[in-house]
């Protein structure tokens, strides 16, 4: 029986990060699949037809599926049945998103934000980011690996609603949101939405929301709802894929809520492209590493 | 809708008899540019070292290997246009720039200098770098290396596309037309979600 030692994290970050590239999960693959069967526009099928080829090539050649290697995020939940040391977890996470990059290599995303310098390692100063979350019944670590894309994060946004604003003017504000995006962010994605919490937790959860399978639903029905008509809506608007025009403009929606101030009701919408890219690692006290979506 | 097999450079009348929805299909060398090498020519001042006569530009960072003096390529894909759209009037005027490829399209003064100068942007499926980077078939030179990997590039490519014309030198412009068509449907959606306007 092998054990677990923090080299084996920072060799799966690597891992996980040239994985999210290159493979795409399974049940994007199969919303795109029925995008295209549902996709009544001539034009609009060949972009589907385009897209599910790059995806059969990039498995074949072992290539990556956009240019775009993102900004790294990874969602770690640490178990009760495993405790381990955030420390040591967070130094490894950072290692091996540069070592993906350098030994790949691929394109290093990051950049300083006023000099503009780019260190081509992908990581920096609060880089590459980390969120923690922690799972009671859990034996093992698991670390969700997102490589955000620019071109759906540059289109996110945030809104502070007030209590006499009523829940209309967030279902307005998601579609508009959709809407003003138009083509740049690689329609058609998920659509993450946040609702309550502050102005940090609410981009956090819209965060979130585009790290869940695609179609899956929140575990509350009024959110649930909320999801379901908002993808008929978008689905209504005809921007098509890569904006170009045709019936399938969105893959999913998704929403992730928390209680909020009584004076106030942030929304946040954080836009994912159609290579919807996760990688999954969860790593076991024996040492055993199990990679999945 | 028709459907064009052209070879670069491109001359003004082939590029004036495109209309938006047209099909493109491109061989010849292509020109790959990003945020920082239009920056550096235009900002900063240095001509580009190639002329860019009836070019196409690509809107690109690609991930690239330097190999014993020659670059190889990793992935080659496309990016959002609509951050470099202050730069195309400027490469069409200046450098005689005929295509720009990207995706998400530009805004009106791009639009204007594709009708003063005879220009058009194709629109690439964007997110499909796979398909891209197996049609490029080399990387004939980088220009302005220090950029990398947003310098000028230099790219000899094969069947490059399918690429949808999406801005014409008519004044047409699919992506201000989808978005229209959007807009009128808008009031009906709004008013199924009891959202009021």
């Amino acid at each position: 029986m092998g054990k677990f030692t923090y080299q084996l994290v920072e060799d799966a970050a690597k891992e996980l990060y040239i994985r999210a590239l290159k493979i795409l999960p399974p049940d994007v693959r199969e919303a795109l699949k029925k995008a295209y069967e549902k996709e009544t526009n001539p034009a609009a099928k060949q972009i589907f037809t385009t897209i599910l080829a790059n995806v059969d090539l990039a498995d074949k050649e072992d290539m990556l599926i956009c240019q775009d290697t993102g900004l790294p995020i990874y969602m770690v939940k640490i178990g009760s049945k495993f405790p381990v040391d955030g420390a040591l977890i967070a130094a490894a996470l950072k290692e091996g998103a540069k070592r993906a990059t350098l030994e790949h290599p691929f394109r290093g995303s990051s950049t300083h934000p006023v000099t503009r310098i780019n260190p081509q390692t992908s990581v920096g100063e609060g880089l590459p980011i980390i969120y923690w979350d922690f799972i009671p019944e859990n034996n093992y670590l698991d670390i969700l690996m997102i490589p955000k894309g620019s071109g759906s994060e540059n289109m996110s946004t945030m809104k502070m609603f007030i209590p006499a604003d009523g829940v209309a003017p967030i279902k307005k504000f998601v579609i508009d949101t959709v809407l003003e995006s138009g083509s740049n962010p690689c329609p058609p994605g998920v659509i993450g939405v946040g609702i309550g919490g502050t102005a940090d937790l609410v981009s956090k959860l819209a965060k979130e929301a585009i790290a869940r399978p695609v179609g899956s639903h929140n575990h509350d029905p009024l959110f649930a709802k909320m999801e379901d008509e908002l993808y008929e809506a978008i689905n209504s608007l005809g921007i098509g894929p890569m904006g170009l025009g045709g019936s399938v403009s969105t893959l999913a929606v998704h929403i992730e809520w928390a209680y909020t101030h009584i004076t106030q009701n942030p929304v946040a919408v954080n836009t994912q492209c159609w290579p919807a890219r996760r990688a999954r690692a969860k790593i076991y006290p024996d040492g055993k590493v199990e990679y999945g979506f | 809708m028709a459907t064009y097999a052209l070879t670069t450079p491109l001359a003004e009348d082939v590029v004036r008899k495109l209309q938006i929805r047209d099909t493109v299909v491109l061989n010849g060398t292509i020109f790959g540019v990003r945020d920082l090498t239009l920056i550096h020519i235009f900002d900063k001042k240095n001509d580009p070292p190639v002329s860019l006569q009836g070019a196409v530009l690509l809107h690109t960072a690609p991930s690239l290997k330097e190999a014993e003096g020659h670059w190889e390529k990793i992935c080659i894909g496309t990016t959002t246009s609509g951050r470099m759209d202050r730069f195309t009037p400027g490469l069409m005027e200046k450098y005689g720039v005929r295509a720009i490829i990207g995706k998400g399209g530009q805004y009106q003064g791009s639009l204007e200098a594709m009708k003063k100068f005879g220009g058009c942007y194709l629109a690439i499926v964007g997110g499909a770098a796979a398909i891209e980077t197996k049609q490029v078939v080399e990387v004939e030179k980088v220009y302005f290396e220090e950029l990398h990997p947003e310098a000028l590039y230099q790219f000899k490519v094969k069947d490059f596309g399918p690429l949808t014309v999406a801005m014409d030198s008519h004044g047409n412009h699919l992506y201000f037309d989808v978005r229209a068509q959007a807009e009128k449907k808008l009031p009906e959606i709004y008013k199924r979600l009891g959202i009021p306007v």
